[in-house]
This record gives C-alpha cells, sequence and structure tokens, in this order.
C-alpha cells in the first residue's frame, strides 16, 4: 500500500498550502487561418479554436475530480496574431473579438497570442497589430497581448521600445474607468519563449506543433511551510529541500499534462515548473525568501536568497518531468504577491530591487503599479533597462507595469482575483526622453569575453 | 485502476460503514483500511479498487465529498497514481 504518510503530505500540500496546477494551456497553431480577407481569416480562426479546444474546459474538470487537485485556469495560446494581420488588411482589432467569442465558446479563462514578435524590426502587420492593442484589451475581456522587442541573438529594437511605451501608457488611459486593467494584459519580452503556458505572456511560437498541451504547476505555499520545519539548516541543505519539493510538485504537473493530452488525444508539450503566487495567504514567494532569513522581503539579500531558490527549483523540476520548458522559475508579481505587496508598502521593495531581483528569477518587472502621470518615455526607458538585462543575461525578462490613471505614489490600484492589488510605486523624475527618441537598435552583444 | 479515501476528522459512529457502503452502491472493492484514532481525531485511509466500478468515477467523488459535509469530516476520493508519481522516482 501507498505509504500513509505520502498520501496525508499530498492532502495538506493542496489542502492547507495552496498546491494546485496552475494553468492547463492549450497551444494552437493559427498559420492554416492566414487569408487575405479578414472576416475569413477571422472565420477560420474561430472554427479552429472551438474545434481543438471544446473539450478542454470538461477535460479540466474531470482531472481535477480524478486526482482531487485543482486546476485553476484553462487557457489556450495561439501563433502570434501579428502575422495573420500580416496578410489580411483591415483592423486587426476584429482578431481580438474573434478570440473572445472562441473564448466564451470555450468557457477558457484567456486566449493570449495577440502577439507581434519585432526584436530585430517590424514586418508587415506588426505595426498595425501592435498599435491596435489599447483597443484590443480595452474591448474584450479575456484576451492577452505580448510583443517582443529585444533578443541575445539580435539586441534590442529601440524603435519598438520606445513605441510600447506609449502603448502601455494609451492602454492604461483606454482603461482607466476599469481600474487601469489594459496594461495588466499586455506583456514586453526580450527573449520570449514560444511555449510559455503562463499568462499575459503566453503565445504559440511557430517552431511549435500544430496543437499541444502545456501545464503549468505552481505551489510556493508548499514550499514555505516545508521550510519552516528546517528553522536551523545550512543554505546548501535548504536547496536540497526545496529541490526535493519542487520535484514533487512537478511530478504532479506531469501527470497532470499527460492525462489531459492522453484524454484530448493533443501531444504533450512541457511542464513549466513556476513558483507563481497569488494574493492569497500562505501563496507568496515573498515569504520564501522571508522564511530563508530576510527580515522582509526587497532587503539586502534579497537577490541571493531569489537566485538559489529559483536555481534549486528548476533543478528539482527538470528531473521530475520528461519535458520542461516555458519560463521555469520563481515568478515575482508584486501585486499578485501578498508578501512583496506589504514589502512595497513598506517601502523596503523598490523598483531598483525589482530590477536586481529579475537577473536572478525566471521572469522580470511584473504587475508593478506606477503612478499615472509617468511619461511614456520613463516607461520605454524601464522597459529598455528590463531588456537590457535579459540580452546580456542571455534570459528571458519581461516588463508589465500598469500606469495607475489619476493615481499617485502611495495610493493603491485594486485588480481582484488572482491579479491582486498593488501600491503606486515611486520612479525616478529624471528625464530619458532623449535616449528613448533617438530610435534605432542596441546590437546584439558579444557572447565570449564574459566579466 | 486504484483509489485512495482518505477521512480526517472527528470521530462518531458509523464512519467506516458509511465510506464502505457508498463503495458497495459504486462496485468498489476495499482492498485495504488503515485507521487510527488519536484523542477524538479520527483518521483512516482506504484504498479501493475503482476497475469494475458501476457509473462515473467523479460521481463517487462526489458523493464521497457530500458525506464529508454531512458529517462535518473531511473525505478526499483520489486516484492512486497522484501519490505514486508525487511520491517516488
Amino acid at each position: 500500500m501507498i505509504n500513509a504518510h505520502d498520501i496525508l503530505e499530498t492532502i495538506r500540500m493542496i489542502q492547507d498550502e495552496c498546491l494546485d496546477i496552475r494553468t492547463i494551456t492549450m497551444g494552437i497553431s493559427l498559420l492554416d487561418c492566414i487569408d487575405t480577407d479578414i472576416d475569413r481569416s477571422c472565420e477560420k480562426v474561430y472554427e479552429k479554436i472551438v474545434t481543438r479546444a471544446k473539450n478542454l474546459v470538461p477535460v479540466g474538470q474531470q482531472i481535477e475530480k480524478e486526482y482531487g487537485i485543482p486546476i485553476i485556469n484553462k487557457r489556450i495560446s495561439v501563433t502570434p496574431i501579428a502575422m495573420l494581420a500580416a496578410a489580411a488588411k483591415g483592423d486587426p482589432v476584429k482578431f481580438a473579438l474573434t478570440l473572445q467569442r472562441a473564448a466564451d465558446t470555450c468557457g477558457v479563462n484567456f486566449i493570449g497570442g495577440y502577439s507581434a514578435l519585432v526584436h530585430k524590426g517590424f514586418s508587415a502587420g506588426d505595426m498595425e497589430l501592435i498599435k491596435s492593442i489599447p483597443e484590443a484589451l480595452a474591448v474584450t475581456e479575456n484576451i492577452c497581448s505580448s510583443v517582443n522587442i529585444g533578443s541575445t541573438k539580435s539586441g534590442i529594437n529601440m524603435d519598438a521600445v520606445k513605441l510600447m511605451g506609449q502603448i502601455v501608457k494609451e492602454s492604461a488611459e483606454k482603461t482607466a474607468d476599469k481600474n487601469c486593467i489594459g496594461p495588466a494584459k499586455l506583456v514586453v519580452f526580450c527573449n520570449a519563449v514560444e511555449d510559455n503556458p503562463f499568462m499575459a505572456g503566453a503565445f504559440h511560437g511557430v517552431g511549435e506543433p500544430d496543437c499541444e498541451i502545456h501545464v503549468g504547476v505552481s505551489g510556493p505555499g508548499v514550499v514555505r511551510s516545508t521550510l519552516t520545519k528546517y528553522p536551523d539548516a545550512s543554505i546548501n541543505e535548504i536547496a536540497d529541500i526545496i529541490k526535493k519539493t519542487a520535484f514533487k510538485i512537478t511530478r504532479m504537473g506531469q501527470l497532470v499534462g499527460a492525462r489531459a493530452s492522453e484524454l484530448l488525444n493533443v501531444p504533450f508539450g512541457i511542464v513549466d515548473l513556476s513558483l507563481a503566487p497569488t494574493p492569497a495567504v500562505g501563496d507568496s514567494v515573498a515569504h520564501i525568501l522571508e522564511e530563508m532569513g530576510l527580515e522582509m522581503c526587497g532587503t539586502h539579500g534579497t537577490t541571493a536568497c531569489l537566485a538559489m531558490l529559483n536555481d534549486a527549483v528548476k533543478k528539482g523540476g527538470v528531473m521530475a518531468s520528461s519535458t520542461v520548458g516555458g519560463l521555469s522559475g520563481a515568478f515575482i508579481p508584486v501585486s499578485e504577491d501578498a508578501g512583496m505587496i506589504d514589502a512595497a508598502n513598506a517601502g523596503v521593495l523598490s523598483l531598483e530591487k525589482l530590477e536586481a531581483m529579475t537577473a536572478v528569477c525566471s521572469v522580470g518587472l511584473d504587475m508593478i503599479v506606477v503612478p499615472g502621470d509617468i511619461s511614456a518615455e520613463t516607461i520605454s526607458a524601464i522597459i529598455a533597462d528590463e531588456a537590457a538585462i535579459g540580452m546580456i543575461n542571455t534570459k528571458t525578462t519581461a516588463v508589465r507595469l500598469i500606469p495607475a490613471i489619476n493615481k499617485k505614489e502611495g495610493e493603491v490600484l485594486e485588480f481582484g482575483g488572482l491579479l491582486g492589488h498593488g501600491p503606486v510605486m515611486p520612479i525616478k523624475h529624471e528625464s530619458a526622453a532623449k535616449f528613448i527618441n533617438r530610435g534605432g537598435r542596441i546590437p546584439a552583444p558579444m557572447n565570449s569575453l564574459k566579466n | 485502476m486504484r483509489a485512495v479515501v482518505t477521512v480526517i476528522g472527528k470521530d462518531t459512529v458509523g464512519i467506516l460503514h458509511k465510506v464502505s457502503g457508498i463503495c458497495a452502491e459504486y462496485n468498489v472493492n476495499v482492498i485495504e483500511v488503515t485507521q487510527s484514532v488519536l484523542q477524538d481525531m479520527f483518521a483512516m485511509i482506504m484504498l479501493v479498487d475503482i476497475t469494475k466500478i458501476s457509473g462515473d468515477f467523479s460521481e463517487l467523488v462526489d458523493r464521497m465529498t457530500a458525506l464529508g459535509t454531512e458529517l462535518g469530516l473531511s473525505i478526499h476520493t483520489m486516484h492512486e497514481d497522484i501519490f505514486n508519481s508525487m511520491h517516488s522516482v
């Protein structure tokens, strides 16, 4: 018989420590939906998504019952829509409305892929799509958008960086009456990955198969509560404990992914073994760092703790899954993490410290609320800084900033649900406009002579 | 195919009877039971065979959960695969 201790441990993880499968994401290629007529293209997109994903939600619910494990989100990622917009002349927002219609029909939480990849330059469709993002995010609810503006191999497209500063700002203004929700659904990437199951940055890369299933696991609460049992362990012992915990969590993701793939008759893509926090009590990455011995997340030592956590999670998870991919590591979205919110409110966690943390965590500056009167150039400069970290360190970085329209430093912006709430964080007021307005491209970096 | 039913909560008369009654109703064979009562906390782990289950496994899960709510206990019914995969290499 299975060991009683193991059974009770699993149940405790799920019941008391917020262990869950964060998402089952179906990646669907829309390359065969390209058409020169936008309405015809939209119809093909709708048909393909609802045909492929019609059973996604019921299968997710069946697996939840079978294994007794909550699956929080069922999502879809699609081919970057800019590629479809390139052939079909017309307003790309039609695609966003089509995706929303498909999301409603399938009952999924989000569809990601209202995206463009412009790390080296703009091709047909890219500019139209990017300019339509604020409108698309304002008229839809469950559609997510992302733009890749840089990569280690191609450098950073500074024209795109400049443009994205304006788009983020405009997106917040267009949704000012809905708590500026627009930019919470928009990610600006450097080194974007093609098989990411997590929103808002999910899209289905062109190198991926026609249709596949990805799974994103979570479980910061499990890691933290395991660490509380070892108050006097050394750091290498702690790293080992995190590895073992990550292994168990990822095994569950692998099991759920394999089962979903079997039931849906769709190939299994990857397990993304990210520690993704939620605003719920006991589901915070910041609290793991504090458990390691920091009085508050954001103080000196935070970057080192996060680096170790991120690496240990990967090491434990890799062994547990046949294919690991996506973003895999620890997420640090400020508004979605109770510990981060407290640290930001206390003034201990600053934008500068968060930037340092993104050099060692899995993604980037995530869900950070900034004053509503921030200039587009300042947003662009923050994006450029973050992209530079990703480009030089050969890692994915991202920026998801939310300008809180009509709010000032110290006030709070409330989203509710998984997105949580965040204090408006202070920014520097000295301008970077001249730098941003130069345009052009930051050349790709050297990959030797590293120091 | 096997599943694990765990019951945790305050001890009362007839818990085992009621849980195994539902199993019988669904043609689910009880293979092994371990239970302990510590002070008045009751903890039972039951391994059951669901190969010849009559009806849907998810229905059985719902029935067990409802019984748990009725008796003020926490009852989980989960496929054994989750334990095997999480706790063995």
